[in-house]
């Protein structure tokens, strides 16, 4: 400030009634500190931006000859079979989009509610350890998950897919080529199935969902609370009536957010999924892929060509994470809880 | 139109009678602090009770008491009892929801809910209650409280905007109407002006007059002329050094203005310290 009026000073020679009335150019000396602050943060900033690009346009670069070769036959063609010349990502990207809807499904109630749960009705004592508990399972290697869904979550997640099959199979979605009503039901049909893999997902997504929610709820103004109660409102009525609009924004952006690190996960996916590519919507049934699954799979005998075919899968997941990434940004920014948010 | 209007419990077609709340013995703690010592004050059905006192004497904490805002801060305790109309509101049969209700509040903050339209504002206490309505019963509920709360003339055409998006004095007078809205026997008001500007101030003090016969108000006031201005009784509060707040003198307000008895409450009054 005294810089800044310094410099005025040094400049106002004007100054009398004749004195031309246009803005004048306001110029301040920022301090040693400030400017290499200044400069090393831009410069760290930049470079963030530097990487996320040049990622992007690698990608991009790699699937150019991929994507000559195929032209849109690459998105309908459902085998991955580079050898046989039949590359194709229909199956690979439906198999994403349903273990990660699956997850979201799951993931979205126990994250919402658990959410809830810390910021609404927890005792304070409770509420820190509760934090660091979700948030430590964020910190949880996906492998843990992919071996603990295979091999502790799979057994019991047969039966439930095997009474889903019994009860609404009649949904195409729920349909499992084998017989529901057999006296020795076919359980390997329902093993390494997208339903499995998509609720081992939905463990590595519920944190940052459950995190961004909390985060929103505990933002929703002390007064709106106090208005609700003090009109004689149960708790509950209280979180409806102010908290969940409040947080509505938090809520959506955090969900999408999962989204982005269900389309991603790969490891757990791996482990549980039985790798087929029939283009089939068929959640409970043995098999399916996805994106990351199948990179992670054929990348180490892949050639030259398999590779290329390779990074272009991985393109197209880029920018759909990067899509579904900045509309749950836009969401979050546009809410009035958002303003105050990062996610 | 017919109305055949039966309601099992009718309670937004008639205004229950005010009620007198009597505070006996009321000390509070926060944490280990304890910011009150044994209050107890009388404040009549259909009179405006003014409490009045530096701050920090303990003013707020004694208001918030008397609908059980008090214990919504973790480390908040009290002791003695709160009597509307001689039944205990802490007694341990009473419902804290049922409390609330009898009892309203008008904060030092006006703050609507400030995405619900001014109509869903007024009657949001229904719907939080869990009270059904008819539609034409609510349309009756809310111009009824925005007249009360002098609001109505200037909100009538544009009921559907929301609440937010009115002034600092529109939004406190909204506040009230939604207060009134499910039938409080007594309004408690903390400081309820002192983010208004003046005209909006005299507003809401006339407001608080026309209410007075129909609910019993207690209100919190820094402001010596609007205690004298609006108020029937009036209690003064004080802390001395590092010590509780209690109350020092209560009485008709004229009394206590215009002949004090304990000097500390002359001074105060008279504006020569606080």
């Amino acid at each position: 400030m005294s810089d800044l009026r310094a410099v005025e000073d040094l400049h106002d020679t004007s100054g009398g009634p004749d004195a031309a009335d246009v803005p004048r150019r306001l110029v301040s000396r920022p301090a040693i500190a400030d400017r290499i602050f200044r400069i090393g943060s831009t410069g760290i900033g930049a470079f963030v931006l530097v990487i996320f690009g040049a990622i992007g346009f690698m990608l991009a670069i790699a699937a150019v000859p991929t994507l000559r070769r195929y032209g849109w036959h690459f998105f309908v063609e459902n085998e991955w079979q580079p050898e046989r010349d039949q590359v194709g990502m229909s199956e690979v990207l439906l198999g994403t989009f349903l273990v990660a809807a699956v997850a979201l499904i799951v993931a979205f109630p126990l994250a919402l509610t658990s959410a809830l749960y810390i910021s609404e009705y927890a005792p304070a004592k409770l509420r820190g350890a509760l934090v660091a508990l979700v948030d430590l399972m964020a910190a949880v290697p996906s492998i843990v998950y992919g071996l603990w869904g295979l091999f502790m979550l799979q057994p019991y997640l047969l039966e439930v897919a095997h009474w889903i099959h019994q009860n609404l199979g009649f949904i195409p979605l729920f349909r499992v080529n084998t017989d529901p009503d057999a006296p020795m039901w076919a359980q390997a049909r329902y093993t390494g199935s997208i339903f499995i893999a998509g609720v081992a997902v939905a463990m590595m997504a519920i944190p940052i969902g459950c995190a961004v929610m909390r985060e929103v709820f505990a933002q929703a103004p002390i007064g709106e609370r106090e208005a609700a109660l003090a009109l004689g409102a149960t708790r509950w009525g209280m979180v409806r009536a102010v908290v969940l609009p409040f947080g509505r924004g938090g809520i959506i952006g955090g969900t999408m957010l999962s989204l982005g690190r269900a389309l991603g996960e790969t490891v757990a996916v791996l482990l549980i999924i039985a790798p087929i590519f029939d283009l089939k919507a068929r959640i409970l049934e043995n098999g399916g892929i996805t994106v990351s699954s199948l990179i992670a799979n054929r990348f180490g005998e892949a050639t030259a060509v398999q590779l290329s075919a390779l990074l272009t899968a991985g393109f197209v997941l880029f920018v759909i994470t990067v899509i579904v990434n900045t509309i749950a940004a836009v969401i979050v920014s546009r809410s009035r809880s958002g303003a105050a948010t990062e996610i | 139109m017919t109305q055949t209007i039966q309601f099992a419990e009718a309670p937004y077609s008639d205004v229950p009678p005010p009620a007198t709340l009597d505070a006996r013995h009321i000390s509070a703690w926060f944490g280990a602090r304890k910011v009150l010592d044994r209050v107890s004050l009388t404040m009549h059905a259909g009179q405006v009770t003014a409490l009045i006192g530096p701050s920090g004497c303990g003013k707020s904490t004694f208001l918030r008491i008397l609908n059980r805002m008090h214990e919504l801060v973790a480390s908040a305790q009290l002791a003695g009892e709160v009597l509307l109309d001689g039944e205990d509101i802490y007694a341990a049969g009473r419902r804290i929801t049922e409390a609330r209700r009898d009892i309203g509040m008008v904060f030092q903050k006006p703050n609507p809910f400030p995405t619900m339209s001014i109509y869903d504002n007024v009657v949001a206490g229904l719907k939080l209650t869990g009270k059904r309505a008819r539609r034409a019963e609510k349309d009756r509920l809310v111009e009824e409280c925005l007249v009360k709360a002098g609001l109505w003339r200037e909100v009538a055409d544009r009921l559907q905007q929301p609440g937010g998006a009115l002034s600092g004095g529109q939004q406190q007078r909204l506040c009230i109407a939604r207060s009134l809205a499910v039938r409080p026997r007594v309004l408690l008001m903390d400081e309820p002006c002192s983010a208004l500007d003046p005209t909006s101030t005299r507003v809401v003090e006339e407001t608080i007059a026309e209410l007075a016969t129909e609910v019993t108000i207690i209100i919190v006031t820094h402001n010596m002329q609007q205690a004298n201005r609006v108020s029937d009784q009036c209690a003064f509060f004080l802390a001395e050094q590092g010590q509780p707040g209690v109350i020092v003198e209560h009485g008709p307000t004229e009394e206590m203005f215009g002949n004090p008895q304990d000097p500390r409450t002359a001074d105060y009054v008279h504006g020569r310290f606080g």
